[in-house]
């Protein structure tokens, strides 16, 4: 008898609450985005300055804007990656030993093969994503076959990516100074680098993915009932190990990102990549469990992040303070994200 | 003492309890039979707290009570007996037998496990059972952990003041013969301090034991009967009994299947522990129904079919090929459709929309070069949802909101657009309301009118008798005996609870 009693929400709140949920995120970044000029004003208003709210912002520009996007981009590859596996049920941690090693293979093929984009050394992109790709697949072998939950296999990758950085450089610093590459950030159109409108079109792809292929179908079906997906005949091993395979690529994607942007290719090229995108991937609303959200929700996850960075830099808050508030913010996105109704124990 | 008065209860679409009248004197053992469905847990949840009625009252001595919840029904003496084991493997016998009443053995925060063994020896005592307090719960046998959970309950002896109520649901679903009768003199000699409310299967165990039987059918309380007058056909037709209409289970449009093109053959084959050398041919058009009380391997032969389980011997052919390898992937690819029992569980997706849903099992239908071709699934779900009536906004509403009629539909509707020919079908009207059910009925009629071979495990025997072709019955994993279910000659439900029990 046990399976006629369901959630007891009334179908009017759980329609309002989905609602809500949905457009969340989207209002947040859109009240922060608001918010921080308020500070601007009123410590320019104390100073006894004059100053128009919005207008006369050091926040709200277009200069801002597009520095709030290059600092973003690399962490929405890295987020677009996790968000993935997020919806399978999964999680990744291994993105900053990916990036890491990504990014320094890359910069030493790069230079090996000529050390311009002009030249054969355009190469040292596509092994850049197979070197990522590779480290995805070990990850989903490994957790698949062995039966390893993904946390532990993805986080012990991330060591031995890091480790494995640190070897090939011997804690040396890679420079990549190729103009061509390097225009990446240092051309604009309208306003914004290169490598915006580069991050915008792998969001697209991502997005194509997610919402158009049978492989990004059978993500959501393992995320939303593992079962039932098997008992519809889904190969679900098979797409396990293909989810971290291209959450690889998208760290590697990550990795040149970062690259492009500092002109360094380094072990540390890695750090901070999982809180960030870890935070913006659950503050952007794809739910832990898998089966709900996607790549849009962590572009949303992704702005609200980089945008109280940025914001509290501007408004002066300390460094350690910047780390705490997005700690409260990723446990305030959970808990309001979960429908504590459904969901009996919690491990 | 312990008196339940027209307890009501409903689920969305379910009238699970109407108008129960219950009650249990001290030191009484009361049998509770009826169908899988009937109302017997739920009726125990209420007794236990787990549930609340919507309506009547609970009495104990006269004096009303309302219980939030199994706590606060153990503070006044009821306690429950799992039917699925409810210990946790993990811990040792004494800290389950204590779970949550560690207090009385704690003195500055810290426990005095000495004084806790010495506790749970003296409650294995009263059940019998001398083994080490400190053993890990899961290096017990079967039989051993359901005599702890009872040594478990009767803690309640020590904490209350006053007279017990004791719920034991399937106790002897696990246990041996000796066992069984070990458990009966436990409970006899218990009466003194409790009275006890037995539920089983196995009509002949709650007629030895018990000094009155309720029989519950539909939710309701059909009968009450004291164990001198009892007698197992007569409980059983109470049971059971109620008016066959032909019309509602489709018999008028029941026609012979084609004998000459057979689909599944089973040859001997086996699983250890769930069934064993089970043989039978299904065939274009037919409506194989397997019978039997819970745990007699029905289920498992299902699953054997469609490949999520290998069996341990004997050979099974689909199309007349030899099935060397199982695997669910393998089983959709033998175009086998699995409609299972859980729906939540294993037959729709939740957050996932109608047509998403509808092709989880065909996509390689739906693709080109790894790309989904969208308008072409929603086509399909938009003709599906047209030809079976399927209640929906539209397309890309989220299969959890719909209903449980709904649902079942959209999975069906899944493996018959990508053309399965033997379909399985457990438990494919549970739950659901009657307008439903018929609705279900009419699909299977004509799926197997389509020549689609069809594997079924009913929901209720009515059920069984009136859709199948063929009906087997099994018990404890072996074939017990085949009827053939032709319209007009169809046999009673007594001819097949005779085989079941």
């Amino acid at each position: 008898m046990a399976d006629f009693m369901t959630g007891g929400n009334s179908p009017l709140i759980s329609t309002l609450r989905n609602i809500i949920l949905k457009w969340a995120p989207l209002f947040v970044l859109a009240s922060l985005v608001l918010l921080f000029p308020i500070f601007e004003w009123l410590e320019d208003f104390q100073r006894g300055k004059d100053h128009i709210y919005l207008i006369d912002s050091r926040f709200f520009s277009i200069r801002n804007a597009s520095r709030i996007a290059v600092a973003a981009t690399p962490g929405l590859m890295v987020a677009i990656g996790v968000t993935f596996i997020i919806i399978m049920g999964s999680i990744d941690l291994s993105m900053e030993g990916t990036v890491s090693v990504s990014a320094v293979i890359f910069a030493f093929v790069f230079i090996a093969l000529g050390g311009t984009l002009a030249s054969w050394a355009w190469l040292a992109i596509p092994v850049a994503l197979v070197v990522g790709g590779i480290m995805g697949f070990i990850n989903g072998v490994i957790h698949v076959m062995f039966r390893v939950p993904s946390f532990m296999v993805s986080l012990a990758m991330g060591f031995v990516g890091t480790g494995f950085a640190l070897v090939l450089t011997g804690g040396d610093r890679i420079r990549v100074e190729d103009e061509l590459f390097r225009s990446l950030l240092t051309v604009r159109w309208l306003n914004f680098p290169i490598m915006c409108y580069v991050a915008l079109l792998a969001l697209l792809v991502a997005w194509f993915i997610q919402s158009r292929t049978t492989l990004g179908r059978n993500f959501y079906a393992v995320g939303g009932g593992e079962e039932l997906a098997i008992a519809s005949g889904l190969n679900v091993s098979r797409v396990r190990i293909m989810g971290f395979t291209l959450a690889g690529i998208f760290f590697a994607l990550g990795a040149l990102m970062a690259v492009g942007r500092i002109g360094i290719a380094e072990t540390a090229t890695g750090n901070n990549f999982m809180f960030i995108s870890i935070t913006a991937v659950v503050v952007g609303g794809t739910a832990l469990w898998g089966g709900i959200g996607g790549v849009l929700n962590t572009l949303v996850g992704v702005l609200i992040v980089n945008v109280i960075n940025n914001g509290m830099v501007v408004i002066g808050l300390p460094n350690w303070l910047q780390d705490g508030v997005l700690g409260v913010l990723v446990i305030t996105a959970v808990v309001l994200s979960t429908n504590r109704k459904t969901i009996s124990f919690v491990k | 003492m312990f008196e339940l008065k027209a307890i009501d209860k409903h689920f969305p679409g379910v009238h699970a309890l109407q108008d129960v009248d219950f009650h249990i004197h001290r030191g009484e053992i009361v049998g509770l039979v009826g169908e899988n469905g009937a109302g017997k847990s739920t009726l125990m949840k209420i007794i236990y707290g787990a549930y609340q009625p919507d309506g009547g009252t609970i009495e104990i001595d006269s004096k009303s009570v309302r219980f939030q919840n199994p706590r606060q029904a153990m503070d006044n003496g009821i306690g429950m007996v799992f039917q699925e084991q409810s210990l946790i493997p993990n811990l040792t016998v004494m800290e389950n037998i204590f779970l949550g009443y560690e207090n009385q053995f704690v003195k500055f925060g810290i426990i005095n496990w000495q004084a806790m063994s010495v506790a749970a020896k003296e409650q294995l005592a009263k059940v019998k059972l001398d083994i080490d307090p400190n053993t890990i719960t899961m290096e017990l046998s079967f039989g051993q952990r359901q005599l702890v959970e009872l040594a478990k309950v009767l803690t309640l002896e020590e904490r209350i003041e006053g007279h017990l109520v004791i719920l034991l649901d399937e106790p002897t679903s696990v246990l041996a013969e000796e066992e069984v009768n070990l458990l009966f003199q436990i409970v006899r000699d218990l009466t003194k301090r409790a009275s006890f409310i037995f539920i089983s299967h196995r009509i002949d165990e709650v007629l030895e034991l018990s000094d009155r039987i309720y029989v519950m059918k539909d939710g309701k309380i059909v009968d009450v009967v004291q164990h001198d007058d009892a007698e197992v056909n007569a409980i059983q037709h109470k049971m059971v009994g109620r008016d066959i209409d032909k019309e509602y289970y489709r018999e008028q449009k029941q026609k012979p299947y084609n004998s000459s093109e057979v689909l599944v053959t089973f040859d001997n084959v086996s699983l250890d522990g769930v069934y064993r050398n089970i043989s039978f041919d299904l065939h274009a058009g037919e409506v194989l129904t397997l019978v039997g009380t819970e745990g007699s391997g029905r289920e498992g032969i299902l699953r054997t079919l469609y490949g999520m389980e290998q069996c341990t011997s004997g050979s099974v052919k689909i199309k007349g090929e030899k099935v060397t390898h199982f695997s669910a992937t393998a089983g959709v690819s033998r175009s086998i459709g699995y409609v299972p029992r859980e729906r939540k569980v294993e037959g729709i997706v939740n957050g996932m929309n109608v047509y998403e849903n509808m092709t989880l099992s065909q996509l390689q239908n739906f693709r080109y070069m790894g790309v989904m071709n969208v308008p072409k699934e929603k086509s399909l779900a938009t003709t599906w949802i047209e030809r079976l009536g399927i209640k929906t906004p539209s397309v890309y509403k989220d299969c959890g909101d719909l209903s449980g009629g709904n649902q079942q539909k959209i999975v069906l509707a899944k493996w018959r657009s990508g053309g399965s020919e033997i379909i399985l079908l457990d438990h494919p009207t549970r739950g659901l309301d009657i307008g439903a059910k018929e609705d279900v009925y009419e699909m299977i009629r004509e799926m197997s009118d389509n020549g689609i071979g069809i594997l079924l495990v009913a929901d209720t025997l009515e059920e069984a008798i009136g859709l199948s072709h063929t009906i087997m019955v099994l018990k404890d994993g072996e074939f017990q005996k085949g009827f053939d279910c032709k319209p007009g000659s169809k046999p009673s439900l007594y001819d097949l609870v005779h085989h079941m029990i």
